[in-house]
């Protein structure tokens, strides 16, 4: 096995309100390799938007230990990337320099990466965007660059929270389609939110179910399907198993 | 096009309509002069080249208050913005301070500075320096959480985050304190001219008051907002220019003011 880029063991975490602490997270543990596609399903409020800052250093852990790289993470670290929610640009910057805010945060040199911005922005399909400002994009092309912008600095992980979800269905199908691309091609360790299980299933190689709150890994199901898998692939009975698997874990039955 | 032209018949009529009305009604010159005199009490003056020299002491006045109070606001706002210690402790004061019709003080202003320009522009500062100063607090305050979020997973600085983030954030409401704080300043200018001064076109309407000359006041009042209006539109100008990715630009100023 492919050596563990992510180790999280025993994370539990609370959010101190003042109605009492609200326990967020609960005895989580999972690992990603080197290279490796995972996805985390879970319902809305059961804390992945909490494990992703936890990992990402935004947040510090009630219990339990967090290792990137075999490193402890304690605060922010420069060797991650993260996508959210809404693509974050910074409507002041054109697309190349919304690209490489991260090259100017860490003071990586901008001549040094010029040339992987423009190739990057070429492999997500924004070619001839450069200068253009992020208003005068769509949602789905903002968010492109905020993948973009997520790998200029070659980060040892990626993590995504939700990126797709404030996208249309067919929007979303080519960007999935589109990261997978991106995916094969550079092999980056992924870390990939979502509440959709199709998305799940269709990304990643293994995927992580997730209870309501507080967030418990309920199981982990590895996803065998060969790349690269086209959409037709969401029509095989195999994926359809794999989805219904997931789904019955969320069915009023399985609940509480 | 057509707009235009209308708009400008609207001007040519109601002047038309206040010198006839002001003409039917015998209405006497000291109490309301005709568009007529006014007009010729500017060109009156602007051949004995009496308007010019007041213009500039004013205008000088205005734009040093103006710098210095936008100055003095932003900087104390960034340092209040910065921590919530020093705005626990300084704010209640300011809160205090911004609710006094600062004009007021302009007896006081003249007293301690004398009659000539340090006057002026202190006075101009202080009225400038509130409406930034509240703009620069919330504008530095308004950063979106997420952007924020995005910067410090980049392991970036606290003074990075201000310079990439923060500042450009605030800059529609900077923008929109900076406007207000032009206006004020010229208030102020001209209420400490009232009170006592050697030159400037407050000085120069005190004294037609004294003489009657109300058309010559009319002049200097006609002078003084097409210079308002003037000063306004070079910082709309820069508006647009700094802010060209605000689309909506509708921040507007936050706090109404008492000059
Ligand atoms: N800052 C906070 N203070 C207090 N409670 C919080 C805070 N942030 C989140 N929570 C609580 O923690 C739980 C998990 O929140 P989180 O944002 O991680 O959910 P999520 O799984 O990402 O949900 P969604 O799918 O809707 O994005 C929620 O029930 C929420 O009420
Ligand atoms: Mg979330």
């Amino acid at each position: 096995m492919a050596r563990e880029v992510i180790a999280v063991r025993g994370v539990a975490c609370e959010y101190a309100t003042p109605r009492g602490n609200v326990p967020a997270l609960e005895a989580i543990d999972l690992t990603v390799a080197e290279g490796e596609f995972v996805a985390v399903v879970g319902p809305s409020g059961c804390g992945k938007s909490t494990l992703l800052k936890i990992l990402a250093g935004l947040l510090p852990t009630t219990r339990g230990e967090v290792r990137l790289r075999d490193v402890p993470v304690t605060g922010p670290r420069r060797d991650i990337g993260v996508v959210f929610q809404s693509p974050v640009l910074f409507p002041w910057r054109t697309v190349l320099d919304n690209v490489l805010l991260p090259v100017d945060v860490q003071r990586l040199g901008r001549a040094a990466n010029l040339r992987r911005a423009l190739d990057l922005l070429a492999l997500v399909g924004l070619s001839g965007f450069e200068e253009r400002y992020p208003w005068e994009l769509s949602g789905g092309m903002q968010q492109r660059v905020a993948i973009t912008r997520a790998l200029i600095h070659n980060p040892a992980m990626l993590l995504m929270d939700e990126p797709f979800a404030a996208l249309d269905a067919m929007t979303r199908e080519s960007m999935n389609l589109e990261l997978q691309r991106i995916w094969l091609e550079r092999r980056e360790t992924v870390l990939f939110i979502t509440h959709s299980i199709p998305e799940a299933v269709f990304l990643a190689d293994r995927v992580f179910v997730m209870t309501a709150r507080p967030g418990r890994i309920l199981e982990e199901v590895a996803v065998r399907i060969p790349r690269p898998r086209a959409l037709e692939a969401t029509a095989a009975a195999e994926f359809g198993a794999l989805v219904q698997r997931i789904r019955g874990h969320f069915s009023p039955r399985a609940g509480s | 096009m057509k707009r235009q032209v209308l708009r400008a018949a609207v001007l040519v009529v109601s002047l038309a309509l206040w010198e006839g009305a002001v003409r039917a009604l015998r209405v006497p010159a000291f109490i309301l002069p005709p568009p007529s005199q006014v007009l010729l009490a500017l060109q009156r003056g602007a051949a004995s080249n009496i308007y010019l020299p007041h213009l500039w002491v004013t205008l000088l006045e205005t734009l040093l208050g103006f710098a210095s109070g936008s100055l003095l606001a932003f900087l104390l706002g960034t340092g209040l913005a910065a921590s919530r210690t020093a705005e626990y402790f300084f704010y209640p004061y300011i809160v205090m301070f911004q609710s006094m019709p600062k004009v007021a003080l302009a007896p006081l202003i003249v007293v301690w500075f004398g009659l000539g320009l340090t006057s002026k522009v202190v006075s101009a500062a202080l009225v400038a320096f509130f409406p930034l100063l509240v703009n620069t607090i919330a504008g530095l305050r308004s950063a979106d959480e997420d952007r924020v979020n995005l910067m410090k997973s980049l392991a970036a600085s606290e003074l990075q985050i201000f310079w990439m983030l923060r500042l450009p954030s605030a800059l529609p409401f900077i923008m929109a304190g900076l406007e207000v704080a032009m206006v004020f300043a010229l208030v102020g200018a001209i209420v400490a001219e009232f009170v006592g001064a050697e030159a400037g076109l407050g000085m120069l309407i005190q004294s037609r008051n004294f003489s009657m000359d109300v058309a010559g006041e009319f002049a200097v009042l006609f002078i003084l907002s097409l210079m308002g209006l003037l000063l306004n539109w070079g910082l709309v100008s820069i508006r647009r220019r700094v802010l060209f990715w605000d689309p909506s630009e509708k921040a507007g100023p936050l706090a109404g003011e008492i000059p």
